[in-house]
């Protein structure tokens, strides 16, 4: 449900970015309900957030209205990854105390239209937030949004128990490890548990050249022993490093082989089929050739897709 | 030339590659974790299943698959092996 805003976000002054918000609020669907897709893993720093701001910007570029929450309350980072660290104003915490409105602590991401972010608080702590007033809040942002993507903590402590209260969906994230999938593992567990659907799988990180010659669990190998439906395979890729340092989500790039890959996870989500990456080796250094030509404008400036 | 090659890259044929091994080890581990059956338990359980069911119909021994669910659920998938008729006695 997209009813836009009331008032615009502080910091929001650019005319022609506020016309594209508004043409873009009109063109978000009216029938369909948000969605809450919490984005979990069971170890760390195998993708969360990169995916998290990754499928908000690859969403918002499918005309959705999307709002990404940053979960991962005392370590925020989802607004350093989008770049929109300079506008955080208000917090999570700011809008679940009632010191603010929902609307007033989304923050707009100019690059984007129908993408926002509710960032995380540094300074609180996980326990200073219940899952009933994760709920209450994601209650409170639906009818700004078509998909409130929820970036949660790792571990299976509290953070990750708020992160999945408001949760409709359960998005899991592991890199092709032992620990990383054996961890995932546990996670889907306890996410059945709830009596919610199964996670969908996205494995990160996948090196072609590794899997080619034998060194790295292939995806087969993790679908085949986790049992859950795999949403995407994202591949290791140089990119996503610059990307993160620019604050430039490589899904806003044309021509990067991982930003295609979310773009392909957002299409998957709407309900698409769309075939999934092929990521042999002899493949993804033509296709790097090939992009690089892009780059150097050889090529056409096509968006990611 | 390629052989020196693969030894370079670690790729002897003695050596069964990493990502196997992950494999393996994964699925080790996760057998614990779902139920704290051990693999040799599982491997026991196998064995007795394919000999009963044996007794009545022809099983493909290599095929039975005896595995730990998340939930707690231990499955068995015995394909019959419909080919050859079922030997009719016990072993
Ligand atoms: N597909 C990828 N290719 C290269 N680097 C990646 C990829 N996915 C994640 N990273 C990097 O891995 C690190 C951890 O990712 P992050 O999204 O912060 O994980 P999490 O939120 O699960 O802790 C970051 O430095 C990120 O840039
Ligand atoms: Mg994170």
């Amino acid at each position: 449900m997209s009813q836009g805003f009331t008032e615009p976000p502080i910091g929001y002054t650019n005319e022609a970015a506020d016309r594209a918000a508004a043409d873009h609020a009109r063109k978000g669907s009216e029938s369909m309900p948000a969605q809450v897709i919490t984005v979990t893993s069971g170890k760390g720093g195998v993708g969360k957030t990169t995916a998290t701001a990754n499928l908000g910007v690859a969403l918002a570029a499918r005309g959705r209205n999307v709002v990404v929450v940053d979960a991962d309350i005392g370590l925020r980072n989802l607004d350093v990854v989008m770049g929109l660290e300079n506008r955080v104003v208000y917090n999570l915490i700011h809008v679940i105390r009632g010191v603010t409105q929902a609307e007033k602590a989304l923050i707009r991401d100019k690059r984007v239209p129908g993408l926002m972010l509710l960032a995380a608080d540094q300074h609180a702590d996980k326990d200073d937030v219940s899952p009933d007033e994760m709920d209450a809040l994601c209650a409170s942002l639906r009818p700004f949004a078509d998909y409130i993507i929820v970036d949660s903590p790792a571990g299976i402590e509290q953070g990750f128990r708020n992160a999945l209260a408001p949760a409709d969906q359960v998005v899991l994230v592991t890199t092709p490890e032992v620990s990383a999938v054996r961890d995932a593992d546990r996670v889907i567990g306890l996410v059945e548990a709830t009596g919610k659907p199964s996670p969908r799988l996205i494995l990160n990180r996948i090196k072609p050249e590794l899997v080619a010659q034998g060194d790295m669990m292939t995806t087969d190998d993790v679908v085949d022993v986790l049992r859950i439906e795999l949403l995407g395979i994202v591949p290791e890729d140089g990119a996503i490093v610059a990307a993160t340092n620019r604050g430039e989500p490589v899904a806003l790039q044309a021509g990067s082989r991982a930003g295609q890959a979310f773009h392909n996870i957002a299409a998957r989500i709407e309900g698409e089929r769309v075939p999934f990456m092929t990521l042999d080796a002899s493949q993804q250094s033509f296709l790097d050739r090939l992009s690089s030509l892009f780059r150097s404008g050889h090529g056409p400036a096509g968006g990611a897709r | 030339m390629s052989r020196w090659l693969g030894r370079l890259r670690g790729r002897s044929a003695d050596h069964e590659r990493s990502g196997a091994v992950a494999r393996e080890r994964l699925k080790l581990v996760l057998e614990y974790d779902r139920a704290q059956i051990t693999s040799a338990q599982l491997d026991e359980i196998r064995a007795e299943i394919i000999d009963s069911i044996s007794r009545h119909v022809s099983v493909n021994r290599a095929d039975v698959r005896v595995t730990l669910e998340r939930d707690g659920r231990l499955v068995a998938e015995i394909p019959l092996d419909s080919a050859r008729p079922a030997p009719g006695g016990g072993r």
